[in-house]
């Protein structure tokens, strides 16, 4: 049995008909739409490489069923940049050397980006590890990625602070 | 995964009914069920995906002080409440120390509550196991079994219930409001779980068809906001199930206890609620011996299933702990590691 469903991915509305539910959001992302930014790490919710914002939320993608997010909103690592101008986030990861194989820094930068919306961690490193636990590095870049998290969301904070000032 | 059909009911009796068939599964996000379907562990003809319901995602007060949180409100959401947070700190601590961000952002509370055991036999399906193949045996038994139950457990499982939500959320009496083909029953929480028994892949008392449609705590829940804790020993810092964990209420009265809550995890293959060390403290002083008492009665008819004897003290000092922190005083926020043994109050060291 066929199903339609649509999504909203990076901006734009997206429709599609499934010919089988078990089709994950990482799968339709990365075969569907070749959106392979994306990472399969684990394809088990442990290793966080699969991370996308769903509604605003960071989410495993590898845990959700297509089907089931049918009418979501979707921001994926490609969504990010304008242009050549890079999310602040992601400049941050390049300053601060927040990768080094970087297989798992997209899914660090969305969760980053999820994080930071949250507004739990303030700017104390030990939440910021803590906030970021979902997401592993076997390269063992977190150094980086917690300095580059912290410079990110102070940026992003300022940037706030001015609009709203 | 095995193929199955896909359901997407518009009201929760359509849901019931069509859960009520035989192979019929629900799905709320799907973080435990669907990491399950790739393994092979469960295998579904049907999902009935609950998640488009309306009504099953609000967090409100009752006319009488109650606290009713709907079924498909997420972990992080409920946690996040600062409402929430203040009434019942130990509940709020506990989902936080709990999985990752990304998956507390997705799982739902009626989804923790039924979440399966992640002993290692039940998810390699080349091993023995009573839970997933009834009567097929238990390799855990003279398996790698150090992570496994200390009390309840037959000799058909020794598995454990893996959820740190369920602890403080038994310890403070909480109900479970049940949608069934005969309509809407509340049980206690702990009466939810079974123990294993002879029939360990009989995990709740739900029959076919049952959906949670919420959980709620009591009006008396909100009288141990003061002392309140749940304390939680990992194997890793941050990002993994308990080894033991233990979540402690008491309402203290001019220096007295006037009642204490007391709950495991990791224990049992239930939410571990421990009345008799509750009985024990009531009306002492909150002292270093009161709760020394208390912990060894909470730990009563222990025995170990494994390599394993060493959980039963660790959970005894981990009673004593939570209730050293409870009399303590909650503190204004919750530690950077929620739940940590290792945490100070300003802030915990990752290890």
């Amino acid at each position: 049995m066929n199903h339609s469903i649509s999504l909203t991915v990076n901006g734009a509305r997206r429709d599609f008909v499934l010919d089988d539910p078990r089709v994950t959001l990482l799968d339709l992302l990365r075969e569907r739409l070749d959106l392979t930014g994306t990472k399969k790490g684990c394809d088990r919710g442990q290793c966080g490489a699969c991370t996308i914002l769903v509604d605003g939320k960071r989410i495993n993608s590898c845990l959700a069923l297509a089907i089931s997010n049918d009418g979501a909103d979707i921001l994926t690592i490609e969504g990010l940049a304008r242009g050549d101008q890079l999310h602040p986030v992601q400049a941050a990861f390049i300053a601060h050397d927040g990768f080094q194989c970087g297989f798992c820094t997209p899914g660090q930068i969305m969760s980053a980006i999820g994080m930071i919306g949250e507004g739990q961690a303030g700017n104390d490193p030990e939440r910021v590890r803590e906030c970021m636990s979902g997401n592993l590095c076997r390269c063992g870049a977190y150094v980086g990625i917690v300095d580059a998290v912290l410079e990110a969301q102070g940026q992003m904070d300022e940037t706030n602070q001015r609009r709203s000032a | 995964m095995k193929q199955f059909d896909y359901v997407r009911p518009a009201t929760v009796t359509e849901a019931v009914a069509a859960a009520a068939q035989p192979g019929a599964a629900y799905l709320a996000a799907g973080t435990n069920l669907l990491d399950l379907m790739k393994g092979g562990v469960s295998r579904p003809d049907r999902l009935v995906d609950v998640t488009h319901l309306d009504g099953l995602d609000q967090i409100e007060t009752l006319a009488d002080g109650s606290l009713r949180i709907g079924a498909l409100v997420s972990n992080a959401d409920l946690a996040h409440d600062a409402e929430f947070a203040r009434s019942y700190p130990a509940v709020a601590e506990a989902l936080l120390s709990g999985a990752s961000a990304q998956l507390r952002n997705a799982a739902t509370v009626g989804g923790n509550l039924l979440q399966r055991t992640r002993c290692a036999y039940f998810y390699d399906t080349a091993s023995r196991c009573n839970k997933r193949a009834p009567g097929s045996g238990c390799d855990a038994r003279d398996g790698e079994n150090r992570s496994h139950a200390v009390l309840g457990w037959s000799e058909s499982c020794i598995a454990t219930h893996p959820s740190d939500f369920c602890v403080p959320l038994v310890a403070l009496g909480a109900i479970v409001e049940i949608e069934g083909r005969g309509g809407r029953r509340e049980i206690a929480l702990d009466e939810l779980h079974r123990l294993p028994g002879e029939a360990p892949e009989r995990e709740s008392v739900l029959e076919p068809g049952d959906l949670i449609v919420a959980v709620r705590l009591p009006p008396a829940a909100r009288g141990f906001a003061a002392h309140a804790r749940y304390l939680k020993v990992r194997e890793r810092t941050s990002y993994a199930f308990a080894v033991v964990s233990a979540a402690a209420a008491l309402r203290i009265e001019n220096g007295r206890i006037a009642e204490a809550r007391l709950a495991l995890g990791g224990v049992a293959a239930k939410p571990w609620r421990a009345r008799a060390a509750e009985d024990v403290l009531k009306g002492m002083a909150p002292t270093a011996d009161a709760f020394q008492e208390a912990a060894s009665h909470a730990l009563k008819g222990a025995k170990p299933s494994g390599d394993n004897a060493f959980k039963i003290e660790l959970a005894r000092r981990i009673v004593l702990r939570a209730l050293t922190l409870a009399a303590t005083g909650t503190p204004a926020r919750i530690p950077a590691l929620p739940a940590s043994p290792f945490a100070s109050i300003s802030g915990a060291l990752h290890v």
